[in-house]
């Protein structure tokens, strides 16, 4: 019989890999970034879906509670800034580390290709870990920039499957995290990052030791290693300054070319981001119009109040941040009633629970429940202006939701009853 | 026979990828809850697909393709595409004007501008290359 040599197709062979720069110090450094980055992006992610009260009312989006939609605080009203703070930061990292996590996989790509494919359960194991890791690393990155541009091509809720994906997520990025922290720390003991910063083209050298990310048989450099690192950092620098300005405001709005939220809608009052126009939900002037009167219920004194009796009752203006889930914020002065002078009129004294709704027909986000503490803080207010003028039907005419840290998708707008449950005589 | 000769590790290996697989698949099964499965496997394992066996040979090729002809400069050129790819990739429904109109619904803006200003950085990134590479190749 003759014996037949089976000859690999070409990447699963060692020698496929040339690139003289792979190897187990240069994907330490860009896991060590990512050490610190990932814990930025997911805390703040979860801190968002706390910050939405899913315990309250039809709050919760995401499905049946299940064992992992835990959150433990009630979401606080100051700093004011709290949200757009920590949804900002989940944004704007998340799109800063885009480099860092693409330049690691190319840096780890010869692990996919491997052989023998399979040495023993463990490596099976780890193997079915590590393409959990990497698809939901892609998926729960490219869930959330997409949806940061409203663009949704799938047919899954983005909430549910960017929040139960994250926890796919977490699970295999704890674990890569802990049975490769050994591997890092000596990786990264074998050169020293200022060293490194200092070599040029001339003197890069392949990595030294056994690691499969070595090449066998490396080509010449084209490049430095301070010039990939030096890249992949200035590519995340690059894509900070397209995005920051989207939520810091300032000067650093007109840097931020690309973002779907970076730019000036003109100087008026009411010139400042839209998340849902009027005319995008449906809103008519009929339905807004001299006919709309707001309803408080809930209280011993039901009520039925017209714009122009809210303009009578005692109006406080506040600067408030309304910050979206999609990364950006506004800083605006909002003024109206305070939420909790209208408990007092409705002759609500305690309540669980302020349930708002919007004319708005349609749409998860046409109704909001609001903890005690959000509607009795003394800024939360039922918003009637903007900076010295009446709200525009886009920001919400004649009355919204504009309360210190809510979320922007709970500051409802347009909105028709406010309900105070729970309440007690 | 011990447990490291037939499953390949420790016993801290095993329980620590036992756990992590467990929480992951509970996950799923919530994200399978409200949605069609196929469509979320289909993304999973899409993204997967679409990065290792997609992505990652095409631009691999396109590297070659560029210092195969041990081309000077090589990483003039480099740098600036790799810019202009990744702002492309994380950008790409504005600068493409997907979304069917969605975006300019809800914000009141045009969506066309993303493309121009893309356009624009490109040429920025490419322009500001070739100066540089310019510039050094002179005092050279």
């Amino acid at each position: 019989m003759k014996r037949v040599a089976i000859v690999l197709p070409s990447p699963f062979r060692r020698e496929c890999w040339r690139s003289p720069l792979r190897g187990p110090w240069l994907t330490s450094v860009l896991g060590a970034v990512l050490l610190a980055g990932i814990p930025i992006v997911a805390v703040t992610g979860l801190l968002s879906y706390a910050a939405y009260e899913p315990s309250l009312g039809r709050n919760n989006l995401i499905g049946d509670p299940g064992l992992l939609d835990f959150y433990v605080f009630s979401w606080p009203t100051s700093p004011s800034w709290l949200y757009a703070l920590t949804q900002g930061l989940h944004v704007t990292v998340g799109i800063a580390l885009v480099p860092i996590v693409l330049v690691k996989l190319w840096s780890a790509m010869p692990k996919l290709f491997e052989w023998p494919a399979l040495r023993s359960p463990a490596h099976a194991l780890e193997r079915v870990s590590l393409a959990l890791l990497v698809s939901s690393t892609l998926f729960q990155f490219a869930t959330g920039i997409l949806n940061a541009q409203l663009y949704y091509p799938w047919r899954f809720s983005f909430l549910a499957a960017h929040f139960y994906g994250a926890w796919v997520f977490l699970a295999a990025f704890v674990l890569h995290a802990v049975l490769k922290l050994p591997t890092m720390r000596r990786s990264l003991r074998q050169r020293r990052l200022l060293d490194e910063l200092r070599r040029g083209l001339d003197e890069t050298k392949p990595e030294t030791g056994d690691s499969a990310l070595i090449p066998a048989a490396p080509s010449a450099p084209t490049i430095s290693r301070r010039g990939v690192l030096g890249l992949t950092g200035g590519a995340s620098l690059g894509l900070l300054a397209l995005t920051a300005g989207q939520s810091v405001g300032g000067p650093l709005r007109e840097i931020a070319l690309l973002a779907p939220h970076g730019r000036d809608l003109g100087s008026g009052p009411n010139d400042f981001q839209i998340n849902k126009t009027a005319a995008s939900v449906g809103i008519t002037s009929a339905q807004t119009g001299d006919a709309w009167r707001l309803r408080v219920a809930g209280g011993p004194r039901p009520l039925e109040l017209s714009r122009a009796q809210l303009l009578a009752l005692p109006q406080h203006s506040y600067e408030l941040t309304i910050a979206c889930v999609e990364g950006w914020s506004t800083t605006q002065s909002w003024s109206g009633v305070r939420l909790r002078d209208l408990a007092a009129v409705a002759g609500v004294e305690t309540f669980d629970e302020l349930y708002v709704e919007s004319v708005q027909r349609g749409g998860s986000f046409r109704r909001a429940s609001l903890s005690v503490s959000q509607a009795s803080d003394r800024r939360a207010l039922l918003a009637l202006r903007v900076n010295g003028a009446d709200l525009s039907a886009d920001h919400g005419y004649p009355a919204r939701i504009v309360v210190p840290a809510l979320p922007g998708v709970h500051c409802t707008k347009w909105v028709s009853l406010l309900e105070f449950r729970g309440t007690r005589a | 026979m011990s447990l490291h000769r037939v499953y390949g590790a420790g016993a801290l290996h095993l329980l620590s990828t036992l756990a992590a697989l467990a929480v992951a698949a509970y996950a799923f099964t919530r994200i399978f809850a409200g949605a069609q499965p196929a469509n979320v496997v289909a993304w999973f394992a899409g993204a997967l697909v679409a990065h290792d066996l997609i992505a990652f040979p095409l631009y691999t090729a396109l590297d070659r393709l560029a210092r195969g002809r041990r081309m000077r400069g090589v990483n003039y050129v480099r740098v600036p595409a790799l810019l202009a790819g990744l702002s492309f990739i994380v950008f790409a429904p504005l600068i493409l004007g997907l979304g069917d109109g969605r975006y300019e619904r809800a914000t009141t803006l045009s969506q066309d501008v993303y493309l121009g200003r893309w356009l624009l950085l490109c040429g920025a990134l490419f322009a500001a290359s070739a100066l540089v590479y310019a510039l050094r190749a002179r005092r050279r």
